[in-house]
């Protein structure tokens, strides 16, 4: 626009700037809340934390919950597999070195007593998701090592949920998890 | 039997279009100063305990709140309990069938209050403070609702403290005189009498406050975002203020040597 | 484009020539927002900018709220209170939606009586009022279909009275009605047929704008006084006019901020204010609200719509004639959209030889009343058609159809109007004596 006189610029200036400026923010205000309703609406946040009734849970028995959208796998283990996963602590074919449990620090070692919720090793909880492709394992004492295994392509995991043969990089997860009484875990 | 079904439609029809129009029966809707009202008014956490509790022990045996989410009783701005007495309260309260376990089972948090439907039972309550509204005109023009508010709340105490004491049976069905009720009649017995809801504050539990305070908890739950929603709207006028101010000296300097005015600023 | 004599776009780097040979973009940008502008548009000239922004707003917030909800009968009620009670923020969408709708309908109803008064239908700018009132046409079938997707009471019966119309039609009218409702009563096939078309047209009304845009830049905008920008030279434009931006982005933006602030205002303190309350009730085929009211911004086609009864002797008269094909029920619906046909004729129907209403004198009483009018066929659409509502209304579409037909026609004959100014810049500098220096 050639109609300026700029005689008085830098006033004129500021008013624009500022104008400007105040558009900028106002706009900016107005476009958080259009990107926020993606995020996970107050339904699908309370979900992020459930609690799970295990009083009916037999000893060499297991449940398995849905939670986040994905299954978790509780196994109120017998003093067998306790001893079996405890054994293996100094087995050479341990594929993970970590205990991969999300209640604990993540440098642990791969020993059972890091991944069993209570100190006795009764009380086993992880995602029920194969690490190599995403499929459920199947339990129960299945495959080589008496735990897991995951038809999908073969890994087998102990009774510890460790992975001990097959593609899969690591041992099966173990959510945040507490007891909020004997009878209830606390998934998140 | 055909008489029956005319006459439960005639209630249904009555029940489902409330008070669409103004209230027919010579009774009047009085204005309550409810805290929530106004551009800065909040619910009052206390009213809305107590709310509940009526709603709890006198409402919920033939209504539902089938669209209110139970661990909303937790949230800020609302009756704001702790989430371990909203965990208490549902389990206490309300089960619901579960098709895994294939039996019922307390309520959780993360469920909703109950949906009650069936023979008897009344319509839900969930949105009835906004489905109402207490005032109306003068003549079409919606004055009265501009100075007043819509009054949906105020209808519903109106409702509760307005009946009669008359009674009648159509076809088999017993109906009580309400002066507010469009129509005059409804299906609903009076419920509330001084002192039939003990609160734990202590509060004075006469009637009208059993009905001023139900009727709170049934606005909030109908509009539980109304203190994020005036919020939201006095920050959007503040910057709109701003933005407007800026723009009407930018308007003025930009024009004034067209117009052959002087401009400082 | 031709139209006004103005600067054009002139590529000056390497790389502006090299888009502009292959996407002359730039130079269309530029052309839109540099359009020379006659000077002296007044207040009133602003609502078009208001109407980009509502289009832009509702397109944004219905896109969001369709994440969202849920075009199924046993679910859209619940979805909608999901968006309510659960989305981050949803309730303002959600509110920020349904007023917008009323700010939509208010600010072309202003345009329209805009155009009314200043004659910006007249030669040459019949398309652009074609056009618009086929946008506008457009708003009400959006705006109706909207009101159903919340599937209240209201939308349903509103659904149903609505669709109703087009069962008045003479030997087609059932199986139309049929047609559009997907069975024989509004249900499932209904709100999912109306929230594909609730989804569609806006986007036709965005293209349909641009097609009014389009035609008004090449007549040049209309102006209060009528008179028409010199377009001998780009010299003589230039007293007449100044570019779009930023003289007039600047002023229309500085209105829009006015106007959102009440807007805001009333979403954040009064949100259902201008809504029914019936709509929270959800919709019951069994049970009809005792009172169905349209939305505010159809009640004035509404009222027209309930005007035309049996006993009314036009009525009497057309059914006779046409053995009675036309009956009352199908003359009402004849008369809601011919009220609107009548309107779109209007740039064949004034005959006056001055544009603006300014230098009319008897024109403006007429027009005056006309207003008036519409404000009373509005208050009326709500009320029940007892005495007096019956003749009010009857009184009231009448007058609204002798405007265009009768009053329009006979004023440009009979009226004799005052002098316009020669130009622009005359007009101009009469409102500000210090420009003429």
């Amino acid at each position: 626009m050639s109609h300026a006189d700029d005689h008085e610029g830098t006033r004129r200036d500021f008013l624009y700037y500022a104008t400007g400026g105040a558009a900028a923010v106002t706009a900016g205000a107005a476009v958080w809340p259009l990107v926020n309703q993606m995020n996970p609406s107050a339904d699908v946040r309370a979900l992020s934390s459930i609690r799970v009734d295990i009083a009916d849970v037999a000893v060499g028995s297991q449940i398995t919950v849905k939670w986040l959208g994905k299954p978790v796998f509780i196994r109120r283990r017998t003093q067998e597999e306790i001893d079996v996963a405890r054994a293996d602590n100094t087995a050479d074919n341990l594929i993970d070195a970590f205990a991969r449990n999300d209640n604990r620090d993540a440098a642990l070692s791969a020993d059972d007593q890091n991944r069993a919720m209570d100190e006795a090793g009764e009380w086993l909880v992880m995602m029920g998701v194969c690490t190599h492709l995403g499929c459920v394992p199947l339990g129960d004492g299945a495959g080589e090592f008496g735990g897991w295994y995951c038809p999908c392509h073969g890994s087998h995991y102990d009774t510890s949920g460790r992975i001990r043969k097959g593609p899969a990089p690591e041992n099966l997860p173990v959510p945040v998890a507490v007891f909020v009484d004997e009878t209830t875990i606390k998934l998140g | 039997m055909i008489k029956q079904l005319t006459a439960s439609a005639i209630v249904a029809l009555g029940l489902a279009t409330g008070a669409a129009q103004a209230a027919g029966a010579g009774g009047e809707v009085h204005d309550v100063a409810f805290s929530f009202e106004g551009p800065f008014g909040k619910y009052d956490k206390e009213q809305l305990r107590r709310g509940l509790k009526v709603y709890t022990e006198v409402c919920s045996a033939c209504h539902g709140l089938r669209y209110v989410p139970l661990r909303t009783l937790s949230d800020k701005g609302g009756p704001e309990y702790t989430e371990d007495e909203v965990r208490a309260y549902a389990a206490e309260n309300f089960t619901i069938y579960d098709p895994e376990l294939d039996d019922d089972r307390a309520r959780v948090p993360a469920d909703f209050f109950p949906t009650v439907s069936g023979e008897g039972m009344g319509p839900d309550l969930s949105l009835m403070a906004k489905a109402r509204a207490g005032f109306h005109g003068p003549a079409g023009t919606g004055i009265n609702q501009l100075v007043k508010g819509m009054g949906g709340a105020e209808y519903i105490a109106a409702f509760l403290t307005s009946f009669n004491g008359k009674e009648q049976e159509v076809a088999g069905q017993y109906l009580n005189g309400n002066d507010v009720f469009p129509g005059g009649w409804t299906s609903m017995p009076p419920q509330l009498e001084d002192g039939s809801v003990e609160y734990d504050d202590g509060h004075n539990n006469s009637a009208h406050h059993l009905a001023e305070d139900v009727s709170a908890f049934l606005m909030w739950t109908a509009e539980p975002k109304m203190m994020a929603r005036k919020q939201a709207g006095f920050i959007s006028v503040l910057m709109l203020v701003l933005l407007t101010s800026l723009l009407y000296l930018t308007n003025k300097k930009l024009w004034a040597p067209h117009k052959g005015k002087k401009f400082d600023a | 484009m031709s139209g006004i004599p103005h600067d054009h776009y002139e590529p000056k780097s390497g790389f502006e020539k090299w888009l502009d040979e292959r996407l002359p973009i730039v130079g269309l940008a530029y052309g839109t927002l540099m359009i020379p502008t006659p000077k002296n548009l007044n207040w009133w000239w602003i609502w078009g900018i208001v109407l980009a922004f509502c289009l832009v707003m509702q397109i944004v917030t219905g896109i969001i709220l369709v994440m969202h909800y849920t075009p199924h009968v046993d679910l859209a009620f619940a979805s909608v209170e999901h968006i309510m009670r659960n989305v981050n923020g949803g309730h303002m969408i959600r509110y920020i939606h349904m007023n917008g709708a009323s700010l939509f309908f208010l600010a072309v109803y202003i345009h329209i009586f805009r155009g009314l008064f200043y004659g910006s239908y007249k030669a040459p700018r019949e398309i652009t009022w074609i056009v618009g009132m086929i946008i506008y046409l457009l708003m009400m079938a959006t705006g109706f279909m909207g009101y159903v997707l919340p599937w209240g009471q209201m939308s349903f019966w509103g659904a149903t009275v609505i669709t109703g119309l087009f069962g008045a039609i003479p030997f087609i009218g059932e199986p139309l009605q049929t047609f559009l409702l997907g069975g024989p009563a509004v249900d499932n096939a209904t709100l999912n047929r109306f929230f594909s078309l609730h989804y569609l047209l806006p986007f036709v009304i965005a293209a349909l704008v641009a097609v009014h845009i389009w035609a008004f830049h090449t007549t040049g905008n209309n102006n209060p006084t009528g008179v028409e920008v010199r377009r001998g030279s780009k010299e003589e434009a230039k007293k007449d006019t100044l570019p779009f931006w930023p003289y007039f982005v600047i002023k229309d933006l500085f209105a829009l901020g006015l106007i959102l602030i009440g807007f805001f205002a009333i979403v954040g303190f009064m949100p259902n204010y201008l809504g029914h309350p019936d709509n929270y009730i959800e919709a019951n085929a069994l049970a009809t609200p005792a009172h169905i009211v349209p939305e505010w911004y159809f009640l004035p086609f509404y009222a027209i719509l309930r005007a035309f009864t049996a006993d009314v002797w036009v009525v009497q008269l057309v059914s006779f004639v046409t053995g009675g094909i036309i009956d009352a029920k199908f003359f009402g619906v004849l008369a809601m959209f011919g009220a609107i046909i009548v309107m779109a004729l209007a740039p064949w129907l004034d005959t006056s030889s001055v544009r603006s209403g300014q230098y009319r004198p008897a024109f403006k009483w007429w027009y005056r009343l006309l207003l008036i009018d519409f404000v009373v066929l509005m208050w009326v659409g709500a009320r029940d058609t007892n005495f007096p509502h019956d003749w009010i209304s009857l009184i009231g579409s009448t007058y609204w159809f002798a405007y265009f037909l009768v009053i329009l026609p006979l004023l440009g004959l009979f009226e004799k109007p005052s002098t316009p100014p020669a130009t622009i810049e005359e007009d101009f500098n009469a409102h500000y004596p210090g420009a003429a220096e």
